[in-house]
């Protein structure tokens, strides 16, 4: 564990709120951007220079499929739009007072940005095209 | 085995410069990705492209991203040095971005260890591979 600690449970069950929130999904979706954009390099790299069916194909198939599609589209739009809070508060620390309002407003648009994202991949999904 | 986590020095060095860069590149990569969509519109995406394709091109302007679309010709206008140049820098940011934020995320976790090294020499590794396999995508396509 990190630093010789065990925490365990309370790991899980600390009440950090929304930073803390935000601060562990931005990991997350970090890890999620990285194995795309990796994937995705490396399958291009594939297609583009081997010949026939190779893992390029297998890992096309995957990444353009509805479902990986609104899980990376997750992972772009909050890490963007945290980044971005996270950026404008370290160039006005004074705001830094107003860090959950913050918050509450990167909510505010990322909720109705990704609910419309997700529901043209799904009628996409189910219609097919 | 409980140790005081080693906070960062004040001052011009690598933690602090890296603070700096992954600002400064977060934001370029955002500016790079307004450039290709406002010059996707004006080369005619409107009529010619879906939200798909768009995207893609938005993120990475590579002229395989747009073979899909009902644009007539992709060499005139979407193949051209300046947007290998673009897509060059979209990859040097991002990269570059991803991989201190990996040593970031693994520091958090090792601290100042026997593997630190190890594990920075290992993302450097990876860090240069991935650059030179995607410039050479880049050229190629």
């Amino acid at each position: 564990m990190a630093f010789g600690k065990y925490i365990g449970w309370k790991g899980v069950t600390y009440r950090g709120g929304g930073p803390m929130l935000t601060f562990l999904l931005h990991r997350i979706t970090a890890l999620g951007i990285i194995l795309f954009v990796g994937l995705h390099v490396l399958s291009s790299f594939a297609m583009q220079q081997l010949v026939g069916d190779t893992v390029g194909t297998a890992l096309n198939i995957i990444y353009e499929s509805w479902w990986f599609q609104i899980f990376v589209v997750f992972c772009v739009i909050f890490h963007t739009l945290n980044g971005l809070r996270i950026t404008i508060l370290d160039i006005f620390p004074r705001m830094l007072k107003f860090q959950r309002e913050a918050i509450w407003l990167e909510w505010a648009i990322f909720i109705p940005l990704y609910a419309l994202t997700v529901f043209v991949l799904f009628r996409t999904g189910l219609v097919g095209g | 085995m409980t140790r005081p986590r080693i906070v960062p020095q004040r001052g011009f060095n690598l933690d602090y410069l890296m603070w700096l860069f992954t600002r400064i590149s977060g934001l370029a990569i955002i500016l790079l990705s307004l450039v290709s969509i406002i010059a996707a519109l004006y080369m005619g995406a409107r009529t010619q492209m879906d939200l798909p394709t768009f995207l893609r091109w938005a993120f990475f302007p590579n002229p395989n991203h747009v073979v899909n679309s009902n644009i007539p010709d992709v060499t005139v206008g979407w193949a051209n040095a300046f947007w290998q140049i673009m897509s060059m820098l979209i990859v040097f940011f991002a990269f570059t971005h991803a991989a201190n934020g990996l040593r970031m995320i693994m520091e958090d976790y090792l601290g100042h260890s026997f593997w630190q090294p190890i594990m920075r020499g290992v993302l450097l590794l990876l860090w240069l591979f991935m650059i030179i396999v995607a410039v050479y995508v880049i050229l190629s396509s």
